[in-house]
């Protein structure tokens, strides 16, 4: 199911859609609990977790010292030996202080123990700029989970999306981050009350359109969509895709698009170098090579830190403009 | 436990502590306190004694073999060997069962063959083979057995007690679920170089807030690699770090298997118990170099280190021990040193006649397959 195919009504802000996604991932399975930095008492910073432990109690909704490695650990331990833990690392930013546990225990250990072992794990994050957070608050780092074999990466960017993200990674055997957005949380969506799982490595067609592919993810879809209405002003019918899970990528969705459109738009927030978008555009280069009226373009933010000052973060953060200015460079019309 | 034994004992082991007991658990004050508490310590049965033997027997001539055979170029890959160590782990693993977990470092092979591995599964992973515990994706330093609790040899120092504190997380966790009084226990192995990481700290501090089901065992041989205990850390007793943490941390002989087998002993119930973490720290030595019978040639240790520390080997003395005692003979001893190279000489040859991976299987086990995905 899609957001497009959900039933039309009951609508959810981001945030809430968080907070029911894991409320009913801990209600369908007693093996499953939630542990990060303030997610019991305060509930998370943006109050994502609210209520969580006064349902479930301290035994399954835990406050954790602030101890990355000490989180990722407690969750590849805990998973290996028949728990379902569902861990949080507030911002993004902060995985470089479990790294380590992420890269060399919970993506590898099936690996390594010749299939002998399962990681049913889930990673909550947030990511993105935007709220003059700066340069430790506020990055899109994505691609270095997607680099790592043994991980599964989505990246939600609706309520309706974020809420079956969350349940389909908690039912997933295998380690799932869900990289949540900072930048979305009063977004409000129709989300059903049931639980619902994604498909995994399904990608969203957001708009459809016969002249340009826009591939962007996260946050960024919103800024694609809009551009693809500016250009929609100008004659150009482009379709919007959100690929939401960026491993595995959905490389068919992707390529049978550009196959029709004839061109194509990578979008995101991290910075263009090595990020998600080079890979897809790799792909795009690989596969679709013979239908590309032009060389693939790639709109995403520059080799810089994430600035502080709100008129440098909104330079460096890609937006819609942008975005259908790139768009007509590669259709000649700009 | 023979008078002699405990003489040194006492003057080997000194538990060290809070001053405040936590929740009733009762921490000695001082080492006044210890001597007086071993006095009332655990005896070792016959069958105690034989068990720590077995289990040190078989960890030397694996290791010595395994040696042999990486530097034959006969299996592939590097081995950190556990030689001289052998009282630890078995010293350790002699009071858990398969369902008590363990974690354990990049010279892991010793806490695997005393957690009972089985030699023809762990040459085959040596040598890379289908047949070995990991299907010869791991090789020496990932070797595991999860079906006995054993979550794998670690090639980064300090990952295995967070994972281990993990274990201990489910072992509470459904010990409360199961309604059981008596939790299973975790045990991280780790260095003394490992107590320098940051997630260590992390671990250490997590199982003491939440009086998790876990006993830190390090092993102190001295050396962070190839750098001296002295130029890496500025206290000489890794136990002291306990304090930190609001846990007891207790230092024993640990090229006595009595001694760490006393230890360990009462550390473990304690965690079984809902006494939450003690760290043990074991002196020890390893008698071979980081890597290797061989090594790499670094003069990092005198020979008179090295001959004081030989002359302390954990095996012969234990054996000079139950001789004196009367638990076995030196013919019933030899006896088990034969047993135990006549499974090692056929369990080479298993690996050497088993499959190598099949290269369409490189992919494998990156993930657990799914209906969905």
């Amino acid at each position: 199911m899609t957001a497009a195919e959900a039933p039309a009504g009951r609508q959810l802000v981001y945030t809430l859609a968080i907070t029911e996604g894991v409320r009913q991932a801990l209600q369908e399975d007693p093996l499953a609990f939630m542990a990060g930095e303030d997610v019991a008492g305060a509930g998370s910073v943006f109050g994502i977790y609210r209520g969580l432990l006064d349902e479930f109690g301290p035994d399954r909704v835990i406050d954790t010292p602030i101890s990355e490695s000490g989180i990722i650990g407690l969750a590849v331990g805990a998973g290996a030996t028949g728990l379902k833990p569902i861990v949080d690392i507030m911002f993004m930013d902060f995985i470089g202080e479990c790294m380590d546990e992420i890269v060399n225990q919970l993506a590898k250990m099936r690996y390594m123990f010749g299939g002998k072992a399962t990681l049913p794990v889930t990673v909550l994050t947030m990511s993105g700029a935007g709220m003059n957070l700066a340069a430790q608050h506020s990055q899109s780092l994505e691609a270095w989970l997607c680099h790592t074999p043994g991980l599964k990466v989505v990246m939600p960017a609706t309520a309706y999306d974020v809420k079956g993200a969350i349940i389909t990674a908690a039912r997933e055997p295998n380690p799932v981050f869900v990289v949540m957005c900072k930048g979305l949380m009063a977004l409000p969506g129709e989300v059903p009350e049931e639980p619902y799982t994604l498909p995994i490595g399904k990608a969203n067609v957001l708009r459809e359109g016969d002249s340009l592919t826009i591939v962007a993810h996260g946050r960024m879809i919103h800024e694609a969509t809009k551009a693809a209405d500016i250009l929609e002003g100008e004659g150009v019918s482009a379709e919007v895709i959100d690929p939401l899970w960026l491993q595995p990528l959905d490389t068919e969705t992707i390529i049978n698009s550009v196959s029709k459109t004839h061109n194509a738009l990578v979008v995101h927030e991290a910075v263009r170098f090595g990020g998600v978008g080079a890979e897809i555009a790799a792909q795009i280069a690989e596969l679709a090579f013979d239908y590309l009226d032009a060389p693939v373009g790639r709109v995403a933010a520059p080799f810089s830190p994430v600035p502080f000052s709100p008129v440098l973060e909104q330079t460096y953060v890609p937006n819609a403009e942008r975005i259908a200015a790139e768009a007509r460079q590669i259709l000649g019309t700009g | 436990m023979g008078r002699r034994a405990f003489v040194q004992w006492e003057r080997s082991c000194t538990m060290r502590g809070r001053s405040d007991a936590r929740d009733g658990v009762p921490i000695p004050l001082c080492a006044e306190a210890a001597v007086a508490n071993s006095s009332q310590a655990m005896e070792p049965s016959e069958e105690v004694l034989k068990d720590l033997h077995l289990r040190m027997v078989r960890i030397r001539h694996f290791e010595e073999e395994a040696g042999k055979l990486m530097e034959q170029g006969k299996s592939p890959g590097a081995l950190h060997l556990y030689i001289g160590e052998e009282a630890v782990a078995s010293g350790v693993m002699v009071h858990l069962s398969d369902q008590d977990q363990i974690t354990s470092t990049h010279r892991g092979h010793g806490h695997l063959v005393a957690k009972g591995g089985e030699f023809k599964k762990m040459y085959a992973e040596l040598y890379g083979r289908e047949t070995g515990y990991n299907k010869g994706r791991g090789g020496s330093m990932h070797i595991s057995n999860v079906d006995a609790g054993m979550l794998g040899a670690n090639g980064i120092v300090a990952a295995g007690p967070p994972i281990a504190v993990g274990a201990a997380f489910s072992n509470k966790y459904l010990a409360r679920v199961e309604g059981r009084d008596r939790m299973n226990v975790a045990v991280p192995f780790f260095g003394d170089g490992a107590t320098n990481e940051g997630a260590f700290h992390e671990a250490a501090n997590m199982a003491a807030i939440w009086k998790l089901p876990v006993v830190f065992v390090c092993e102190n041989n001295g050396y962070g690699e190839f750098t001296p205990q002295a130029e890496h850390q500025a206290i000489s007793d890794v136990a002291d770090r306990a304090a930190g943490y609001g846990m007891p941390g207790v230092i024993c002989d640990g090229m006595d298997a009595v001694a760490v087998w006393e230890a360990a002993g009462e550390a473990i119930e304690r965690a079984r118990t809902g006494g939450g973490p003690t760290l043990v720290e074991c002196k020890t030595y390893r008698f071979v170099d980081h890597v290797g019978l061989r090594g790499i040639g670094l003069h990092y240790r005198t020979d008179e280190e090295l001959e004081e520390w030989r002359a302390r080997d954990p095996i012969p003395q234990h054996e000079q021990r139950m001789i004196e005692m009367g638990v076995m003979t030196a013919e019933e001893i030899q006896a088990v040193h034969d047993a135990v190279m006549a499974d090692i000489t056929e369990s080479i040859e298993f690996a050497e006649n088993s499959p190598l991976p099949d290269p369409a299987d490189l992919l494998n086990d990156v993930y657990t397959p799914t209906a969905a995905s």
